[in-house]
């Protein structure tokens, strides 16, 4: 039985055996960290009250109740997750710009889900006017989680990676802030912890790429496509938070965007609507799409209305460009 | 080894003794030096929020600073490659001052790029976490070659001078220096055997000084070429801060001349002929470098690409002066001044090579700024202080400190070696017996 099973693997675990080899030792080891975690060699008298339990390799083995203790969540073993993704899935954003009236819920909502200080935005909403005889819009900027992605092309050390799920993440406890990646970043999508961000942290906290929490000073923050969300399948934080439905999310393998309130086929929404990427010609293949700002529900400048001068002073530059 | 006492009673005093005037200008130095160190403790205690960085414009002096000491570097590849491996009589009396530069700029250099670093204490992971694909990774791998390198030439150069010196007993100087000459001549005492292996290793290392840096200055320009920005992305970027780095490298060289030559008294050494050559070789290397400028801007602004067309607003009004004084005045006034015989004298030339070196700044200044701050989505939804791009005080000081350190270098290898090569002059010498 047990040669059947080595000479005969089935496609899938090929398939992560050859992506384990592509990720490298480290899935190994949360292989390794997460059994030795859960069952520890008992020397003291034992209970003789056996418990079964699934080990990593998928086999159901028997235990002795007091060698159990609960496993610790370790760093190693989350970066090992962050690296390997979602298996399955490539994700996408679609940003209706015919909605936007800069609300900026979407900010807010990942300023606190991921404990950035005010001054950091991962997602960004610019004023734009493409020339001075076109209409301005309101336009939400994440990360575009690039297909060719110029920032992980230029980072020295690996801190910045790209996922098989399509989402580029960076390991903040990799990254030596030589910032080379912002300047690669044709979209302004990276954000410098230029002083000490000043977190409170809750104590039993362990830093995970997929949150990027705590930001680190020095170092290189950006949006995450709310890694740790997907992980247990609840939709980004800016998606939930938008008033408007502005924003979609989605799998394109699936071909399935959703905003929370309507599920629909991205193929089609991209046909019907002519679905765009910003900047197609920078050839960095960009995960988000944008849907263009006609027949808009409310004129542009209500996106000003409410607003301190602070937010209104922000917008000053806006021209043909 | 016997020497020419003549070229050793000339050049031997200022290993000798001291004067009032060096420790005060060391003084002074230092003084600069200590601030700029004042500085960093604050950027490392505070943050990089104290300098004037940020979100857009992310990279500032320090890579301006970074990129210019780096092309300083350019002078010995220059002069002592070049024109050691052509062989070129006049070049002797200069040649370890060339050396010299390239060394002391190639140590400092890097620390730019350190202090512009955010994680300092990570800074290993460049070698223990290293990616290929990375032009930075590709510069690491450069600059370490380079400095090697250029240590090892260097180093060759000198070992007959501590020979000639190791071996002149009216050498009045500290035992340890003494010392420190038997030491550093490693045996050299001049038989056919030494000379001959000696003489085949420098031709090697200065043809070899001379690819090297050609490689090092062209990926640090691929640093900014291979990303998109409008401005950076051009093909004519290796070449052109290759010839930026010799025409800068060169002036420094006549900067220098000058001032060893009036402190240090070597007029006999350092003639005329010496400054209007080197002066020509400035002239040439600013008519290239001026041709690939004109036609770097050129191209951009014949063209309607949108982000191009914006850069080059950008740089003919905010930057307007610093454009004009940068690609203008620095690469034409340095050419006319040597170009026309009447107005060749030493300080004319030396002015010009003052200008050329500071143009050459004020250069990378606008290459790197202006683009950082026309990014392809406009600067918004941030700060209004955070849009310009300022220096602080702590930049400020931490750029001067870089140019007083490279000053009291010099200051302090003027102690132990002679500036001007020894062994060099007397083979001038004997070659012009010979005649």
């Amino acid at each position: 039985m047990k040669q059947k099973e080595q000479s005969l693997p089935d496609k899938s675990s090929r398939r992560n055996f050859l992506k384990n080899l592509g990720t490298g030792v480290g899935a190994v080891t949360l292989a390794g960290v997460g059994g030795t975690a859960a069952i520890t060699a008992g020397k003291k008298a034992k209970s003789g009250e056996m418990i079964k339990l699934l080990s990593p390799d998928g086999k159901l083995v028997e235990v002795d109740k007091d060698d159990i203790k609960p496993a610790e969540k370790s760093v190693k073993e989350l970066k090992a997750k962050a690296k390997t993704g979602l298996p399955g899935h490539k994700f996408i954003m679609v940003i209706d710009l015919a909605k936007c009236k800069n609300a900026r819920k979407c900010v807010d909502a990942c300023q606190e889900g991921h404990m950035l200080p005010k001054d950091h935005e991962w997602i960004k909403l610019y004023l734009l006017q493409d020339d001075k005889n076109t209409a301005k819009y309101w336009f939400p900027r994440p990360c575009f989680h690039c297909d060719k992605p110029m920032c992980v092309s230029v980072c020295p050390v690996g801190a910045t990676y790209k996922r098989d799920d399509g989402i580029v993440l960076v390991d903040n406890e990799r990254c030596i802030g030589c910032k080379f990646c912002m300047t690669g970043c044709p979209y302004s999508a990276r954000v410098f912890n230029w002083k000490d961000p000043e977190v409170k942290l809750p104590a039993d906290h362990v830093y995970d790429p997929e949150t990027n929490i705590p930001p680190v000073e020095g170092t290189v923050g950006k949006c995450v496509f709310c890694a740790d969300n997907l992980r247990k399948n609840i939709l980004p934080r800016c998606v939930t938070a938008c008033p408007m439905g502005v924003i979609y999310f989605g799998d394109i393998l699936e071909d399935t965007v959703t905003n929370g309130d309507e599920t629909v086929r991205f193929s089609k929404l991209m046909l019907d609507r002519a679905g765009f990427r910003y900047r197609e010609e920078l050839g960095t293949l960009p995960s988000v799409y944008y849907l263009p700002p006609n027949q808009r529900m409310f004129p542009v400048e209500r996106g000003l209305d409410g607003y301190d001068e602070d937010i209104k002073g922000r917008y000053n530059d806006v021209g043909p460009r | 080894m016997q020497a020419n006492r003549k070229l050793l009673k000339d050049l031997t005093p200022e290993l000798e003794k001291t004067s009032t005037g060096w420790y005060i200008t060391f003084i002074v130095l230092l003084g600069f030096f200590l601030i700029g160190i004042y500085g960093l403790i604050q950027q490392i205690d505070k943050g990089h929020i104290v300098t004037g960085m940020r979100d857009n414009v992310v990279w500032g002096f320090y890579i301006v600073n970074f990129i210019f000491f780096m092309g300083l570097s350019y002078s010995g590849a220059l002069i002592s490659g070049v024109l050691h491996l052509f062989n070129t009589g006049w070049r002797k009396p200069v040649i370890r001052l060339a050396e010299l530069i390239t060394v002391i700029s190639l140590v400092i250099g890097p620390f730019f790029i350190f202090f512009c670093i955010g994680r300092l204490d990570r800074l290993y992971f460049l070698f223990t976490h290293p990616r290929i694909q990375s032009p930075i990774t590709w510069d690491v791998i450069a600059i370490c070659t380079d400095l090697i390198g250029c240590f090892i030439y260097l180093y060759l150069s000198f070992i007959e001078d501590f020979a000639i010196l190791r071996d002149y007993e009216d050498l009045r100087v500290a035992p340890w220096k003494r010392r420190l000459y038997k030491t550093l001549s490693l045996g050299y005492n001049g038989t056919p055997k030494q000379e001959k292996l000696l003489s085949t290793a420098r031709k090697v290392m200065s043809s070899m000084i001379i690819a090297i840096a050609i490689i090092v200055y062209s990926v640090l320009a691929w640093i900014f070429g291979v990303t998109l920005q409008p401005g950076w992305h051009s093909t004519i970027f290796g070449p052109y801060f290759v010839i930026a780095a010799v025409f800068s490298g060169t002036g420094l060289l006549i900067i220098l001349m000058w001032i060893f030559r009036k402190i240090y008294h070597l007029e006999e050494y350092i003639t005329k002929r010496h400054f209007v050559n080197v002066g020509v070789l400035l002239t040439i290397i600013a008519a290239f470098y001026g041709y690939f400028t004109f036609s770097d801007y050129l191209t951009k602004w014949y063209g309607s690409i949108k982000m191009d067309s914006i850069l080059i607003d950008k740089l003919f009004s905010e930057y307007y002066s610093l454009f004009i004084f940068a690609n203008y005045i620095g690469i034409l006034i340095p050419g006319i001044i040597i170009a026309l015989p009447r107005f060749r004298t030493i300080p004319n030339i030396t002015i010009a090579a003052v200008i050329a070196v500071l143009a050459l700044w004020v250069n990378r200044y606008i290459i790197v700024i202006p683009t950082l701050e026309t990014p392809f989505l406009p600067i918004q939804d941030v700060r209004s202080a955070w849009i310009k791009y300022t220096p602080t005080w702590i930049e400020w000081s931490l750029t001067f400190a870089g140019v007083a350190i490279f000053i009291m270098l010099f200051m302090l290898i003027s102690k132990i070696a002679p500036i001007i090569s020894i062994s060099e002059m007397q083979e001038e010498d004997k070659e012009e017996i010979l005649k």
